[in-house]
């Protein structure tokens, strides 16, 4: 059974239908994430593609707000036409995970995802300011609005923000924006291992001069030579001025070249999409999320496990990693070798056999584990949306 | 003001005082950490929200994380409501006690645990003072972003209840934008690290969750926190205008330009002139409304930057301007604004609202507040961010005036119904509290509380955490 709601008070009908009957309920989006998490079948399909459209957008006010349906495409093209993006470069992940369809708002918020720029200006759940959704009990909610500061009553904007559609259905998402910079430039240095590649990423945003993206590639990810490139973006007179200045304050790890313009947007793009890690396609693919200066540290000690290829980003605390399936895709290694410093780390990309035989999301102690049982309980009291997906449910 | 009720105290709990203060005092070490005394727990009977006040069956101070878990567990047992408090800052009354109840300060837990300039990341407990933050890692040349006016005296415990904001939020966002990872006790004593050092935290956002829930989920005794590099420099620029609609279009059109300014601070001619009185900041005192445009970066950044924004004033008929060449100008410049609190309260007694509206929509709610607030015969100072529309509109009356109380009161009220019905919110850094929690329903449905009641419900289920905050007394437990 396929629902296809035109409104939020159509869905909120069809959800009171599938309370009714305990109606096991995959929530889809645009569908191109369906492979993430553990494999769910279930008898009926709750789908946004028909809430579509840009409700409000207040370009003065920096604010915009869509139905969940709509392409971020379509967000994105209205908000470049009046000099404006979203703050935090949502990923596309079509050609990490080999999948067709259109990328959505509401999924970006269901799974929280912020490209590069996030370890300037925040992820997803930084910049979305209001939500409308619907319970599993078919009730529409809301939470945090279109004015940018607002403490009134629990933030359950956060807790949406990566739920990945196990806590309501999400109807409308309204997002604070930036001015899209006048222009950007990459200063890129060449030859770096690992450890020195994020150790000069950390010096850098340690610096007054604001890099919005901080990755290392290492030799042989996307080109022959690693890579380690910062991107600086604002006024053009002020991006040369940061990039002389950051320049001479790395001297001790080389000259860097200078990529701008559609060479260092396409650079960018790849990096925010993982695009380097995408073949082989057998190859399971973990992301990982540390304290940024240990992200070498760590996968240092991963490599000395097992063969894998990465790439960093957000100064070293976002590690894309990929490695054969053999041993649970080194499941057990990869998961303590990322609490022993202090991060986590979740399956992307698996085959189905894959990820039921493992979590793919990082398991949570115990103690939160039962919080965030209870709050799906409350959300979605007969366990309706997504079931099993993040964990074996029973 | 007697306006806001509290719920009534349990006699029972009252009459085992002496019982719970003996158990307090087995629990934690530090032999001042509990106070019984009813002259020493006077210091504890409000917050900033001071037209209320209850005074409290007891006072306990721990000194650690193990000290909270272990008081927050007995009280939880015996069933004994829990105030959690900073640094009694709040001017929601979010830490105003209950008669019945025992205040869980945790002041005395203000220590600077880990600083990681590669990580730009501070551990810290909660207890210490926002300004603190800042001051302990300066030395390696970063300070932490959210600046709320109170930001000598307040915690960052009360930061995180209240997810305060501040002058500078327009481009640095506010606590929750802010805080990586908290360790919260639990009402059963448990105590569970939420988030970390790492950029985001698997499963739920249960950070983002805790930050601003009020002091009703459990007590946060650590945090980790985002600490940012200072900038080159930072230099204002003071715009004064002769209506105050040319004002509000001028920071529509700044920001329309592509320029985020890290502070965009807005007031009225009569918050223009109380703050000239006071601080003799060389404010146009003739203007009918005036800007404070704070930019970041090198010289030759701050003049340019400056200069677009002039640019675009100019386009609006700027009256005065005048741009900081120093660091004394910049200081000069600020202090009337961050003065304008004290500056008011020697003028007058007054109430300070918090509600958040759209920008656009700026004139005609600064027209329609003073038609409000003349309405019940007193008068307005508007002084706020107009970055982010968060207004505080302070109303100006005698506290000694049962009269004049009630209609301050009755203005406040309005004026937040206003702000919902234009779009924005009830509270945009300062926190519901006791002050604005009968005002819930004009901004969420019944099922909308329902839904955050048993969200807390999930975290507290005796609802002992900071009763009778936040939520309508009335509200129906739903299942």
């Amino acid at each position: 059974m396929r629902l296809e709601p035109a409104s939020e008070a159509e869905a909120a009908a069809l959800v009171r239908n599938l309370a009714r009957d305990r109606t096991p309920t995959r929530i889809e989006g645009g569908g191109t994430r369906q492979a993430v998490g553990r494999p769910i079948r279930t008898a009926a399909i709750l789908s946004s593609r028909k809430l579509t459209g840009i409700s409000l957008y207040a370009p003065a006010e920096m604010v915009i707000a869509a139905r969940s349906g709509t392409p971020v495409a379509e967000l994105e093209a209205a908000l470049a036409a009046k000099g404006q993006m979203l703050p935090f470069e949502p990923p596309d992940h079509r050609v990490l995970l080999g999948s067709a369809g259109e990328p959505t708002i509401g999924g970006v918020v269901a799974g929280n995802l912020s490209g590069p720029r996030r370890l300037a200006v925040g992820a997803c759940r930084d910049a979305a300011i209001g939500l409308r959704f619907v319970d599993g009990r078919g009730e529409v909610q809301h939470s945090g609005g279109r004015v940018m500061k607002n403490v009134t009553g629990l933030d359950l904007v956060k807790l949406l923000c990566g739920s990945w559609g196990t806590l309501a259905f999400l109807t409308e998402a309204t997002f604070k924006v930036l001015p899209r910079p006048e222009a950007e430039l990459t200063l890129l240095f060449e030859g770096l291992p690992d450890d020195r590649g994020v150790a000069l990423l950390c010096a850098a945003m340690g610096t007054p001069y604001g890099p919005s993206g901080a990755a290392h590639l290492p030799a042989g990810v996307g080109a022959a030579r690693a890579r380690t490139v910062l991107r600086l973006e604002g006024f053009a007179e002020s991006i040369r001025y940061r990039a002389d200045r950051l320049a001479g304050a790395l001297a001790e790890y080389g000259r860097p070249a200078r990529v701008e313009g559609g060479e260092s947007r396409a650079l960018w793009r790849a990096i925010r999409d993982v695009e380097p890690l995408a073949e082989p396609r057998e190859r399971a693919v973990w992301r990982l999320s540390l304290p940024p200066k240990r992200g070498a540290e760590a996968v240092a000690a991963i490599r000395a496990e097992r063969d894998c290829t990465v790439l960093y980003d957000w100064s070293g605390g976002l590690v894309w990693l990929a490695t054969g399936e053999e041993e649970d895709a080194g499941c057990a290694p990869i998961r303590a070798i990322a609490r022993r410093f202090d991060g986590h780390a979740s399956l992307v990309r698996g085959s189905p056999d894959l990820r039921l035989r493992i979590p793919p999301f990082h398991p949570p102690a115990e103690r939160v584990r039962a919080l965030e049982r209870g709050i799906r309980k409350v959300f979605d009291p007969f366990g309706l949306f997504n079931p099993n997906l993040l964990e074996a449910e029973g | 003001m007697t306006g806001i009720a509290f719920p009534p105290p349990d006699p029972r709990i009252l009459a085992r005082k002496g019982e719970i203060v003996a158990a307090l005092r087995r629990l934690v070490t530090a032999p001042d950490a509990v106070v019984d005394d009813p002259v020493e727990l006077a210091a504890y009977e409000t917050d900033a929200f001071t037209a209320y006040r209850r005074l409290p069956l007891a006072v306990v101070l721990p000194g650690s994380t193990e000290e909270v878990s272990r008081v927050l567990a007995y009280l939880a047992r015996e069933g004994v409501p829990v105030v959690p408090r900073g640094a009694g800052t709040s001017l929601s009354g979010g830490a105003i006690p209950l008669e019945d109840a025992v205040v869980v300060g945790v002041a005395r837990m203000n220590r600077v645990l880990a600083i990681d300039p590669a990580n730009r990341t501070a551990r810290v407990e909660a207890g210490i003072t926002n300004l603190a933050i800042t001051q302990a890692v300066a030395e390696h040349g970063f300070f932490y972003a959210p600046d709320p006016s109170s930001q000598l005296a307040c915690t960052l415990a009360g930061n995180i209840a209240m997810n305060s904001g501040g002058a500078h939020c327009l481009k640095y966002g506010v606590t929750s934008n802010n805080l990586l990872g908290v360790t919260l006790v639990l009402t059963d004593g448990t105590v569970v690290e939420l988030g970390g050092e790492a950029l985001d935290a698997p499963g739920y956002d249960l950070v983002g969750l805790v930050c601003g829930s009020e002091g009703q989920l459990g007590i946060v005794t650590e945090a980790v926190v985002r600490i940012l590099p200072q900038p080159e420099g930072a230099r204002p620029v003071l715009l004064a205008f002769a209506s105050s609609e040319a004002a509000g279009a001028c920071v529509a059109d700044i920001i329309g330009a592509g320029i985020v300014p890290v502070a965009i601070e807005f007031m009225d001619n009569p918050a223009i002139r109380i703050c000239e009185a006071f601080a003799k900041a060389g404010y146009p005192t003739d203007a009918a409304a005036m800007l404070i445009v704070e930019v970041e970066g090198s010289d030759a950044e701050i003049d340019a930057e400056l200069a677009r924004i002039v640019a675009i004033a100019r386009r609006h008929g700027v009256t005065t301007v005048k741009e900081s060449r120093s660091a004394t100008e910049t200081a000069q410049i600020w202090k009337g604004r961050k003065s304008a609190f004290g500056a008011t309260g020697r003028v007058a007694d007054y109430i300070c609202m918090d509600g958040t509206i759209p920008t656009g929509r700026l004139p005609e709610v600064l027209r329609r507040m003073d038609a409000i607030v003349r309405g019940y015969g007193l008068r307005v100072a508007n002084v706020f961010h107009a970055g982010d529309g968060n207004l505080h509109p302070l109303i100006l009356y005698d506290v000694n005036d049962p009269e004049q109380a009630a209609k301050a009161e009755a203005a406040g009220a309005d004026i937040l119904k206003l702000c919902v019905e234009v779009g924005g919110c009830l509270t945009g850094e300062h926190g519901v509290g006791i002050e604005k929690r009968d005002l819930m329903r004009h901004q969420f449905s019944e099922t909308e509380l329902a839904l955050q009641a048993a969200v807390r419900r999930v975290f507290d289920p005796a609802e002992i955490l900071n009763p009778g905050k936040v939520f309508p007394l009335d509200l129906e437990k739903a299942a």
